[in-house]
C-alpha cells in the first residue's frame, strides 16, 4: 500500500521522521480522526487499513499549509489525494450524492457542490 | 634494473573480497611481466600483512611493490613505510585501489574483478618505471597563526604557547571570547561560563609566546606549509591603547547609544565601547559606523574627556606581515537568521528569542542581571516554551544537520529558568532528544524528574501573538493531540550555522568548504583537525556544530598536530613534484600562469629563459606538464612513458 501512495504521490514516505509540524499547523486537525503525521505512520508502519478507513483524508481541505512547512519536503497534500484516488478507484464514494438533504442542495453554492463531487465521488 | 616486482591483494575484510575475487586476482597478475610473487591478505594494512610484505621482499629480492588495496589517500604511507623498513625506496611501493574504485562501485562480480585485475596490472607497470625518490626537505618557522580567539582559538593558542612556541592569535572583534564568554551556566555541570572562561582569556592577554591582534583580520596568505608568509589587517580603533588606561570615562560621556552585539541587542553600548566588562585585551574602540563624529563632523567628547590623550580620529587601518609555518582556523559559529523562520513570527515578536539572547538574560552580568525579564514588558515570565530544531534538521526549507548542541543548551535553559522562577512553567518542544555527552543523559533525566520540565515530542508549527500572550500550534505526537499552548516567552533553539566571513577567509587560505559552509576536514575519521592544505589546522564550531567540551578537545588537537609539527627539525616534502628539462624549455611562461601554487618560475640562465621549479611548493598537481607546449615539463614517477604503460596494461 505505502508504495502504490509513493508511486501515485510521488512522494518518499520513508523521509517523514514524525516530528508532528504538519499536524500542529492544520487548520482543520481537530476534526479528524487520525492526524495527518500519523496518516504517514500508519503507512510506514504497515497498517493501510487505518488509513483507508480514517476520516481525515476526506476531511484534508488542501490547503497545502503542511506540504510548505514539512521540513522534509513531502508534499503531504499529495500524498492524501493519492489515498483518496486509491479509495475512489475502488468506486468507493466517500458521500452519497442522493442522500444529500434538500436543505444543503439549495442553501450550498453549485460550485461548492461540484468540488464536493471531484473529491469525494469515484 | 631488472622488475621483481611483488603484487600483494588485501580482501579488506569483505570490502573487497565481496564484490572482486582476491584469488582470481592473484592468479590473473602471477604470470605477468615482471611480476615475481603474488598472494592474497585478509588486513593487508595489519600487522601480520605488513610483516608478509617485509618478508617477501627479502625472500624474493623484490625490487618494487604494488598493495592492491583501498584508497592511497588512506594507506599509502602506511605501506611505503612497510617497505623501507627492509631496505626498499618508499616510492618503489604503488597502490592499485580496488576498493574505491572497484569494489564500492560495482556490483558485477565478475566485471569487478576484471576490473581489479587491469587496475593491477597497470600499477605493476608504473612502478616499472618508478625511480628511487628521495623526499624534499623544507625549513619550518616554528611559530603558529591561531585565526579566531573564541575558546577553540584560546585552547589552541595557550597550548601551543605553553609548548614554548610563539602563537600568532587573530580575532576580528575588540575582545576575545567569542560566543562562550556570553553564555550563562554551562550543561551538564552548570559552572559559570565567565567563571571558566576568563581566566584562559587573562593567560592569553598575558602570555609571553602569545601576540595578540585583536580587532583585526587576516587579509592575505601566501606560502606554503611551513612557510606561510599572513598579512593582518589591524581595523582602526581610533584610540591608542598604549596611551589608553581602560577608565571608561570616554564610554560614560559618549552620547551614541547602539545596541549591544554581546548582549545581544537586549540593551544598548555607546559609539566608543568595550563588548563586556571583563574583555581581554580591556581596551575600548570606536563604531566607526554610529559614531556623532565620524556621521556629522561633530561631538569629539570621548577626546575632550580622555585625560591621557588617546583618541585619535585620524588613524587608519594598518597592515602588519608575520611569517608562520602552521595555521589553526577558530573562526566559530553564529545563529541561523530569526528572520528566515516565518510561522514563528520572522522576529517580529519582542518576546520570541534566540538562545543566545536567553543566556544574557540568565547571566548573573546580563542586562537583567540573571532574573528572568521578558523584553517587551520587563515582566517575569509564568509559561516559557523551548523549541528546538528551529532551522536545524530541515533539509527542505533550512538547514539539514542537527546542530548537537541544542538540545542540551535548551534542557539548561529550562531547568535555570525553573532556578530563577521557582513557580515557572517550562515546556521544551522536542523532536528527538539527543544527549550523547558524558553525564548529558542524566542531565535530561534530571530535568524531568527533578525540575519536572514538561517535554512534548512534536514540532511547532506556528507562533502568533494573541492578546499579549504567545500561542503556539503544536501537537503531542506520542498522544495524537493537537496542542495550542499559551505562553509569556519562546526561546528558539536556532541553527548553528558557520561564521559568515569564513566563506571569504577559506578562499584566502585556499581551503575547503562544505556544501552548509563548514570547513571541510581531511579524513572524517581519521584526520579530523587537518585540512587538505598542508599546515592548516581546523577547530571548533567552523568545522560543525559541537559543544564546549568537544570544541576543546579539537582545539588541543589542532596544537598537538601544530606541535607534531614543529617538533621536527625540518619538514619532508613529496619528491613526486614536477621536472624541466632546460634544453626542451622555451621560457614561453605558461607553467607560471597556469601554477596554483605559485611554485613556478622563469629564470634567465646563460642568457635564456628558461622555467624553474620551487620544489617545497609544488603539489605534484600535473598542470603545467599537461599545459607545457614543448614537453618540456615531466612529473617524477608519472612520466608520460609510465603513462602510456598503464594505458596500454588497461586496454590490452
Amino acid at each position: 500500500m505505502i508504495n502504490k501512495v509513493i508511486e501515485l504521490s510521488e512522494q518518499n514516505l520513508y523521509a517523514c521522521y514524525q516530528c508532528g509540524k504538519c499536524s500542529a499547523g492544520c487548520p482543520s486537525v481537530k476534526l479528524m480522526d487520525i492526524m495527518p503525521n500519523q496518516v504517514i505512520r500508519y503507512l510506514q508502519i504497515g497498517k493501510p487499513d487505518k488509513v483507508l478507513q480514517c476520516k481525515t483524508i476526506w476531511i484534508c481541505a488542501s490547503c497545502y499549509t503542511c506540504s510548505v512547512r514539512c521540513p522534509r519536503g513531502i508534499d503531504l497534500t499529495r500524498v492524501m489525494e493519492a489515498i483518496r484516488l486509491i479509495q475512489l478507484r475502488k468506486n468507493i464514494d466517500y458521500i452519497k450524492v442522493r442522500e444529500i438533504s434538500e436543505d444543503v442542495l439549495v442553501s450550498v453554492p453549485q460550485i461548492a457542490l461540484v468540488a464536493e463531487f471531484r473529491k469525494h465521488t469515484a | 634494473m631488472e622488475p621483481r616486482i611483488g603484487v600483494f591483494v588485501c580482501h579488506c575484510g569483505i570490502n573487497i573480497a565481496s564484490t572482486v575475487d582476491v584469488k582470481r586476482v592473484v592468479e590473473a597478475i602471477k604470470g605477468y611481466p615482471g611480476v615475481v610473487h603474488a598472494e592474497d591478505y585478509v588486513y593487508m594494512c595489519s600487522d601480520p600483512g605488513q610483516e608478509l610484505i617485509r618478508s617477501r621482499i627479502k625472500e624474493k629480492k623484490l625490487n618494487g611493490v604494488v598493495v592492491a588495496a583501498c584508497s592511497p589517500t588512506l594507506h599509502e604511507a602506511t605501506f611505503r613505510n612497510t617497505v623501507s623498513q627492509v631496505g626498499l625506496n618508499p616510492y618503489r611501493c604503488e597502490i592499485a585501489n580496488i576498493r574505491e574504485h572497484c569494489s564500492w562501485i560495482h556490483t558485477d562480480r565478475d566485471k569487478a574483478t576484471e576490473k581489479a585485475i587491469k587496475i593491477v596490472k597497470s600499477i605493476v607497470e608504473k612502478v616499472k618505471l618508478n625511480d628511487e625518490l628521495l623526499p624534499i626537505s623544507i625549513p619550518i618557522t616554528k611559530r603558529a597563526l591561531v585565526i579566531g580567539g573564541g575558546i577553540a582559538g584560546i585552547q589552541a593558542a595557550l597550548d601551543i604557547a605553553n609548548a614554548g612556541y610563539e602563537v600568532i592569535l587573530v580575532e576580528k572583534n575588540p575582545s576575545i571570547g567569542g560566543h562562550m564568554a556570553q553564555l550563562s551556566e554551562t550543561f551538564p555541570t552548570l559552572d559559570c561560563a565567565q567563571c571558566i572562561l576568563t581566566p584562559k582569556m587573562v593567560e592569553v592577554g598575558q602570555h609571553p609566546n602569545i601576540k595578540l591582534y585583536n580587532y583585526a583580520e587576516v587579509e592575505d596568505l601566501s606560502g606554503y606549509v611551513g612557510n606561510f608568509k599572513v598579512k593582518i589587517r589591524l581595523k582602526a580603533s581610533y584610540v591608542d591603547w598604549s596611551k589608553c588606561v581602560g577608565c571608561g570615562v570616554c564610554m560614560e560621556k559618549c552620547p551614541t547609544k547602539v545596541p549591544s552585539e554581546f548582549e545581544m541587542g537586549l540593551t544598548t553600548r555607546k559609539a566608543i565601547y568595550v563588548p563586556f566588562p571583563q574583555a581581554v585585551p580591556n581596551k575600548p574602540v570606536i563604531d566607526r559606523e554610529n559614531c556623532l563624529y565620524f556621521k556629522t563632523g561633530k561631538c569629539r567628547i570621548c577626546e575632550k574627556v580622555c585625560t591621557f590623550g588617546a583618541i585619535k580620529f585620524d588613524e587608519q587601518d594598518e597592515f602588519v606581515e608575520e611569517e608562520v609555518g602552521a595555521i589553526i582556523v577558530a573562526t566559530g559559529y553564529e545563529l541561523y537568521p530569526i528572520e528566515k523562520i516565518g510561522e514563528y513570527g520572522g522576529g517580529k515578536y519582542k518576546d520570541v528569542i534566540n538562545g543566545l539572547q536567553f543566556e544574557r538574560l540568565l547571566s548573573a552580568s546580563g542586562p537583567t542581571g540573571g532574573g528572568v525579564q521578558r523584553p517587551s514588558d520587563r515582566k517575569v515570565p509564568k509559561r516559557v516554551a523551548f523549541v528546538s530544531c528551529v532551522g536545524s534538521r530541515d533539509p527542505e526549507l533550512h538547514k539539514p544537520y542537527c546542530s548537537k548542541v541544542c538540545c542540551m543548551y535548551l534542557t539548561k535553559h529550562a531547568m535555570l529558568y525553573k532556578h530563577r522562577v521557582p513557580d515557572g512553567e517550562p515546556i521544551v518542544f522536542y523532536i528527538d532528544i539527543r544527549s550523547d555527552g558524558k553525564g548529558y543523559e542524566e542531565f535530561v533525566q534530571r530535568a524531568q524528574e527533578e525540575e519536572h520540565v514538561t517535554y512534548i515530542r512534536g514540532k511547532v508549527s506556528k507562533i502568533y501573538e494573541d492578546n499579549g500572550e504567545l500561542v503556539l500550534l503544536a501537537v503531542d505526537t506520542l498522544t495524537g493531540e493537537p496542542l495550542e499552548v499559551r505562553v509569556d516567552m519562546v526561546v528558539l533553539g536556532m541553527a548553528i550555522v558557520p561564521s559568515p566571513a569564513v566563506y571569504e577567509l577559506a578562499k584566502k587560505l585556499k581551503i575547503q568548504i562544505d556544501a552548509n559552509g563548514f570547513l571541510t576536514e581531511a579524513h572524517p575519521k581519521l584526520r579530523p583537525v587537518e585540512t587538505l592544505t598542508p599546515g592548516i589546522f581546523l577547530a571548533g564550531c567552523a568545522h560543525a556544530p559541537k559543544d564546549i567540551p568537544d570544541t576543546v578537545a579539537q582545539a588541543s588537537a589542532a596544537a598537538s598536530k601544530v606541535l607534531e609539527m614543529f617538533s621536527q627539525k625540518e619538514l619532508q616534502h613529496d619528491p613526486m613534484v614536477a621536472t624541466v628539462d632546460e634544453d626542451r624549455c622555451s621560457g614561453c611562461g605558461v607553467c607560471v600562469t597556469l601554477c596554483p601554487y605559485g611554485a613556478r618560475e622563469i629564470e634567465v640562465k646563460d642568457g635564456k629563459r628558461v622555467a624553474k621549479v620551487n620544489e617545497a611548493k609544488c603539489e605534484g598537481c600535473g598542470s603545467c606538464i599537461a599545459g607545457c607546449p614543448a614537453g618540456a615539463c615531466q612529473q617524477r614517477n608519472l612520466k608520460d612513458e609510465q603513462l602510456v604503460n598503464m594505458v596500454k596494461a588497461v586496454l590490452e
